[in-house]
């Protein structure tokens, strides 16, 4: 069935008709052209297209757009402050923890929402926490690398 | 390496910001106009034939443009029905028989995904199952069902020229090599080892499945945007299959969300070309995951490996190494002549037989995967030679020295080895791990182990790169080259060279990505080939241009060119910078103006010699090696049979590092994937059904899964004809994982696991036969 529903991404607010069976990823990708967010699994297995949903990380391919209402839904887009990296990005690309990067949208938003929770995690926090994302290019030593920047960049700010 | 501005430094990935903002461009992110969406019936059968097909209510359901069938397609005129880089094989949509468990039979473009979908619901199949082969090693015997009655010969590679035309068998490629004779060799050993290792299917889960968009533009050509490996072969595929000029076909690689080997040759190309073609319309099909598991795998291998042992040395080896290809050969032969080739081992042996067969079966459809086939045979031999040196009693590090060939000695092809660098792999892999050192005193369930492996791989040869350099008047240049940029860093690489070679700066060079309108023809973006192949073809354009250069400069200055160098932007007499021309005084010189450019083309293409078919020698089998090293120290828990990786360390001669960094981070990110191969991942087959295809079933390594400490050792010993003596590393750290920690595993507990993955059932069984 079709709905109007409001959804808040990036703070903006988009007034869209969706069907029920739509998932917040194709909303994101195919209405919204969010291209960060990318489809991998389709089963919430692996974090590709992890975006946060009041903060917290999501797969958006495992959760129906209908129930993103009234949430405030984060994409990697959301953290462009204009040219300027964010300190987690700038921390990736410092500690060269992405290959192909397919899933660095979805670790970088996981890092993100890790930090807010936990300012200063030891590295067994960190593997816990970002054992949803999975990174088949298997580049895990550099992403555990520019966490621990991350957090410091973080200290700094 | 001395003089050298940016050669050898670890400069940052060009591709880093637009990456990791999420902006880089994958074809999933092209939309087109009236694009129309793909879905596809697949075969539920393992093999089966069709027996009908009823698609008038697909077809009726609002916003489908097309519902497609292999029959009809055999039946256009001046279409090939079938494809493939060895043999062609495989048919865009099942023509009369399914192959598979998952074989493609129906296609749907339609307006959305969704109405695609619901149309496939519609249309109905009728089969009648056949006769399956299943199984690799029965698929050989007399008797079985056979997959294909006839084998069609692609002739689209040299090297794959000799593969020759067959029938009423499964095997569709067998590798020989005989070398001195094993059987004598075998009746005056002291000891026989006699074993079977087998690896299991694997699937490659690029984050990013495959996907690709075709369309024919206003000029009528046919344009593909792609996430392929291979556009250059992609093009002269779809020309042979369609018989559209070369010319009218424009192939297009943007970022890749990963390959591995899974994006090689045709894949959905031909399908989404014969849609846009019947449609008129732009054409995307984007794998789901499960798609993807029932498209391409890792080849399932049983080795049979026998070795005579003569006065503590190796006098024989024989191996019989059955690949597992599934129901399409792709590039399976490639990998049993390649890999099979290897399956003795670096080492001087004098007497050697090996019989490589690829075989069809009715499964997933197996071809490259990191390593090309050679992992599989490492890990028979290595496990084989650990095994052995166990048995004897003598110190497995020092079995492996004693007979690992030198720099000029002869493998087992007859091929004299270059840039040869195990010995150094060996001992650094030893070094690293304290190997000698005594194992404190263990007891209790939890014991430790320590394993070495080592093995090479060979470089695939001949092959065929070319690039174009263009020097703009303000120095900056751009490089077209058909090498895809998959994660490796080849954007980074490139762009080094050209620098170095042009006297520009790093950030001065552009990679303009894949392009079959402009960027010249390249075999493949794999087997770790890019660096020297590629790397080589830029370079020498480059240092064409720069002679161009030089000759405007030598001829103002009166002075020999010669005498000349590139450097800070400029073209100087050597050791009198202040005296030349800076790239824009040049421009000015020879244009008499600033907008031109300078452009050069260079083509590297290494050869091989005959390959004896009877014997498999020949002078030179390969341009280069890789020789690799894994050292791993494991836990065991013998009450639950679980393996902990406490250490791992991942070596590997690259020849010289263009990119120090980049050649570590491949080395141990390729180590962390394979050891997740090697520990659990297993694609399981029940009489031919996939069971664990989706990412719910099937797991690779995740950050739980890393071992306590890893660490990548890069060896260089330079290659002669290398640019800048590099020579590659995207599989080196991938070949000798698995032995090293089933050799880990037999020093903590005395038991030998000889099937991957190493799980802890088998671990347990083996523990539990031992007792």
């Amino acid at each position: 069935m079709k709905r109007e529903i409001t959804l808040r991404v990036n703070k903006i607010e988009w007034k869209l008709t969706v069907d029920d069976a739509d998932t917040l990823l194709e909303v994101l990708r195919d209405r919204l052209k969010l291209y960060s967010v990318r489809e991998s699994c389709g089963v919430g297995a692996c974090g590709s297209c992890t975006v946060l949903m009041d903060g917290a990380p999501v797969s958006s391919c495992f959760l129906l757009a209908v129930r993103a209402v009234g949430k405030e839904i984060t994409t990697l887009e959301g953290l462009e402050q204009g040219e300027k990296l964010h300190y987690i990005q700038e921390a990736f690309v410092q500690e060269r923890a992405l290959q192909c990067a397919y899933c660095t949208p979805g670790f970088v938003l996981a890092v993100k929402s890790l930090l807010e929770e936990n300012p200063n995690p030891s590295d067994d926090e960190i593997k816990e926490y970002l054992s949803g994302n999975l990174c088949r290019c298997a580049g895990y030593e550099e992403i555990l690398r520019a966490v621990r920047v991350a957090i410091e960049k973080r200290a700094a700010l | 390496m001395a003089n050298l501005n940016v050669v050898g430094q670890s400069v940052y990935r060009k591709d880093g910001n637009p990456k990791v903002r999420g902006r880089a461009l994958h074809v999933g992110n092209i939309e087109m106009p009236g694009m129309l969406h793909v879905a596809v019936l697949r075969s539920p059968y393992a093999h089966a034939r069709i027996t009908r097909i009823d698609k008038a209510k697909g077809e009726a359901l609002p916003g489908v443009a097309v519902v497609l069938t292999g029959a009809e397609i055999a039946k256009m005129p001046g279409i090939d029905p079938h494809f493939g880089p060895a043999f062609r094989d495989q048919p865009i949509l099942c023509v009369e028989k399914a192959c598979y468990a998952g074989d493609p039979v129906v296609a749907v473009a339609a307006v959305d995904q969704r109405t695609a979908e619901d149309a496939l619901q519609l249309v109905e199949v009728d089969y009648e199952a056949l006769p399956a082969a299943h199984d690799v090693l029965d698929a050989v015997k007399p008797g079985s069902p056979l997959v294909h009655e006839q084998h069609r010969p692609a002739k689209a590679f040299a090297d794959l020229a000799h593969v020759k035309a067959g029938q009423a068998s499964n095997i569709c490629y067998q590798f020989k090599l005989r070398l001195g004779d094993v059987d004598k060799a075998f009746a005056e050993a002291d000891r026989v080892f006699e074993d079977t290792f087998s690896s299991p299917p694997a699937q490659h889960v690029p984050m990013e499945p495959h996907v690709t968009l075709a369309y024919f533009d206003e000029h009528e050509r046919l344009n593909i945007w792609t996430a392929s490996q291979s556009p250059s072969y992609v093009r002269t595929e779809i020309s042979a299959t369609f018989g559209i000029p070369m010319n009218r076909i424009r192939v297009r690689v943007p970022y890749l969300g990963g390959g591995y080997g899974a994006k090689l040759y045709a894949k959905l190309e031909p399908l989404c070309t014969i849609l846009a073609l019947i449609t008129k319309k732009p054409v995307r099909y984007a794998l789901t995951r499960e798609e993807e598991f029932l498209t391409i795998t890792k080849h399932k291998v049983v080795s049979k490996i026998k070795t005579a042992i003569k006065n503590g040395a190796i006098t024989a080896r024989k191996c019989e190494v059955f690949w597992d290809t599934g129901a399409y050969a792709e590039i399976g032969p490639r990998i049993g002549h390649k890999s099979g080739y290897t399956s003795a081992g670096p080492y001087k042996i004098p007497n050697v037989w090996i019989d490589s067969y690829c075989v069809y079966t009715n499964k997933v459809p197996a071809g490259a995967f990191r390593g090309f086939g050679v992992p599989q045979v490492i890990w028979a031999y290595d496990s084989q030679t650990d095994l052995i040196a166990r048995e004897l009693g003598v110190d497995p590090v020092e079995f492996r020295l004693k007979p690992a060939l030198d720099e000029g000695e002869s493998f087992a092809t007859g091929t004299a080895v270059r840039s040869f660098g195990i010995k150094q792999a060996i001992r650094e892999a030893a070094k690293a791990i304290d190997w000698g050192k005594p194992q404190s005193p263990q007891s209790g369930t939890k014991r430790r182990g320590k394993g070495i492996a080592a093995g090479v791989k060979a470089v695939l040869t001949p092959s065929i790169s070319g690039a174009i350099v263009i020097l703009n008047a303000d120095g900056s240049a751009s490089v077209l080259s058909s090498t895809v940029e998959m994660g490796q860093g080849s954007e980074a690489t490139m762009s080094q060279i050209v620098a170095e070679e042009l006297g520009i700066s790093f950030e001065q060079v552009h990679i303009v990505q894949p392009d079959t309108d402009v960027t010249p023809y390249d075999t493949i973006t794999a087997g770790s080939r890019s660096t020297y192949h590629m790397g080589n073809a830029v370079r020498m354009a480059a240092a064409k241009v720069k002679a161009q250069l030089c000759e405007v400069v030598a001829s103002k200055l009166e002075v020999a060119p010669d005498d000349l160098v590139a450097g800070k932007g400029r073209v100087y007499v050597r050791g009198l910078e202040e005296r030349g021309m800076s790239v824009g005084e040049i421009f000015l010189a020879k244009f008499g103006s600033m907008g031109t450019t300078l452009a050069a083309e260079a083509v590297c293409q290494p050869t091989a010699a005959h390959m004896d078919p009877e014997t498999g020698q020949s002078e030179k089998c390969t341009e280069y090696w890789f020789p690799s090293a894994t050292a791993a120290e494991v836990e065991v828990d013998t009450e639950t049979g679980q393996v902990k990786v406490l250490q791992l360390w991942s070596v590997g001669d690259t020849g010289t590092a263009i990119n120090p960094r980049h050649c570590e981070q491949q080395l141990q990110s390729a180590a962390i994937m394979h050891m997740g191969l090697s520990m659990f991942e297993e694609m399981i087959f029940d009489q031919g059904q996939l069971i664990n295809g989706s990412l719910l079933d099937y797991q690779f390594a995740s950050f739980k899964d890393m071992p306590e400490f890893i660490k990548p050792i890069v060896v260089q010993v330079p290659h002669e004809e290398g640019p800048f003596g590099a020579k590659g590393a995207g599989e080196t750290g991938a070949l000798t994982v698995a032995p090293a920690l089933a050799n880990a595993i037999h020093d903590a507990v005395g038991v030998r696991v000889r099937d991957l993955p190493l799980t802890p059932e088998r671990v347990l069984r083996a523990l539990a036969e031992k007792k």
